[in-house]
């Protein structure tokens, strides 16, 4: 088979991406049963409780991140011009997937359908910021483009604000 | 509520739209034409939506604050208002687009899949998608507190998420949509000529205040519904 050139491998990975982290992520609220929530609910405040999972699943996610790209490169090839700058965005990206997919599998857990709802909220919340991941590295992968910091400083200020937003509502989810 | 000044106001602004934006005279402008007029109905759609959007998420965070069921009605409909207008403001922008993006030398339709995969319609379409989540949300809780409060908490969060996907996205993106270099017909310098401007305004204001009155209506019809379920 040959190896796809490098804007379809750039696609490919995203979307593969996209599709781990809500593998990945979505387990994190549903696993707990009621009764271990309940524990946790009588030990730790909610917004502690709450970035906890944030953190866990970033580091998930970021392990994760690492995973597929070095699986990618052993079958698929390696088209990267400058790997160091594209294992950033990955990092970064696997960040902001985490993020977001870490409250709205808070949310999902909430509503009992979880893995249809998770999938119906997620979609649309998560193509821009997977737009902007895309022609990002897609710099990566020509010589002469530069990766434009201002875009980075962006995604980074929405995962703030994605964690701001997250400490400030899961109090509200959170009790029963 | 139920003060009916604003509802007259809302009529004569938009008969005032109709007829003054129909015959009125309007720059005729390489490629636009009289299409032009569409300004006053194809962007007023997307003035309503977002002022309608921000009302929705404004009733959201007021029942987070008192818990009170009749805040998280208000915020229900006013989405669904919202909506609404989303879908008529695509409509008009089909059938702008069909007269100054299509190739004229071929069916309009034959287009669609390079007009429609302009940034700036799907940054519209991710935010009309989000918010047929928050109702399939809504409808997926049974019980009516929890309902309320975890679509709330969706709605405040959607919201945040909304402003990347239509007014930053856009922008960074290359795009046939004007509205690049800044916020196109609120341009004060060199943008829409002034008796368009005359009546642009108004026809914003008209048309929010008609989505307005929409909404008080079926918030009325619900809040009674509501009533005579707990009665």
């Amino acid at each position: 088979m040959d190896e796809p050139e490098s804007r379809v491998w750039n696609g490919l990975f995203w979307v593969i991406q996209l599709f781990i982290c809500i593998n990945a992520v979505a387990k994190s609220f549903m696993q707990e049963s009621k009764g271990r929530m309940l524990y946790f609910y009588s030990i730790a405040s909610p917004s502690d409780f709450v970035l906890a999972k944030l953190l866990f699943n970033s580091l998930l996610m970021l392990v994760m991140s690492l995973l597929s790209l070095f699986l990618f490169t052993l079958f698929l090839g390696n088209p990267m011009q400058k790997a160091g700058q594209f294992i950033g965005l990955v990092l970064l990206g696997g960040w902001s997937l985490s993020l977001v997919f870490t409250f709205l599998a808070a949310i999902a857990a909430k509503a009992q359908q979880n893995a249809a709802i998770m999938a119906v909220l997620g979609f649309p919340i998560i193509i821009p910021q997977l737009l902007l991941l895309m022609k990002l590295s897609n710099a990566a992968f020509a010589p002469l483009l530069i990766i434009s910091t201002s875009t980075v400083l962006l995604l980074i200020a929405l995962d703030i604000m994605v964690v701001l937003l997250a400490v400030i509502l899961f109090p509200f989810l959170w009790k029963d | 509520m139920y003060k009916s000044w604003w509802k007259i106001a809302s009529v004569a602004l938009l008969i005032y739209t109709f007829t003054a934006g129909l015959l009125l005279d309007v720059p005729r402008l390489p490629a636009l034409q009289e299409t032009i007029r569409n300004l006053y109905f194809h962007v007023c759609m997307w003035f309503a939506m977002m002022i309608l959007f921000t009302v929705s998420v404004v009733n959201a965070i007021r029942y987070l604050r008192t818990f009170n069921i009749k805040y998280d009605i208000y915020a229900r409909q006013f989405a669904v208002v919202a909506i609404v207008f989303g879908l008529l403001g695509y409509l008009t922008g089909a059938i702008w687009a069909s007269y100054t993006w299509a190739d004229p030398n071929k069916p309009a339709i034959n287009s669609f899949s390079t007009i429609a995969r302009d940034p700036k319609l799907i940054g519209a379409a991710i935010a009309l998608l989000v918010y047929f989540a928050y109702l399939i949300l809504r409808d997926s809780i049974q019980d009516m507190d929890k309902k309320a409060r975890i679509s709330a908490v969706y709605n405040i969060f959607a919201y945040a998420m909304l402003f990347p996907a239509i007014w930053i996205l856009p922008r960074i993106l290359p795009s046939l949509h004007p509205g690049n270099e800044g916020n196109p017909a609120l341009d004060v310098k060199n943008d829409i000529s002034g008796n368009m401007r005359m009546i642009f305004y108004p026809a914003v204001i008209g048309w929010t205040l008609l989505g307005v009155w929409i909404t008080t209506l079926k918030i009325r019809l619900s809040l009674l519904k509501e009533k005579g379920m707990l009665s």
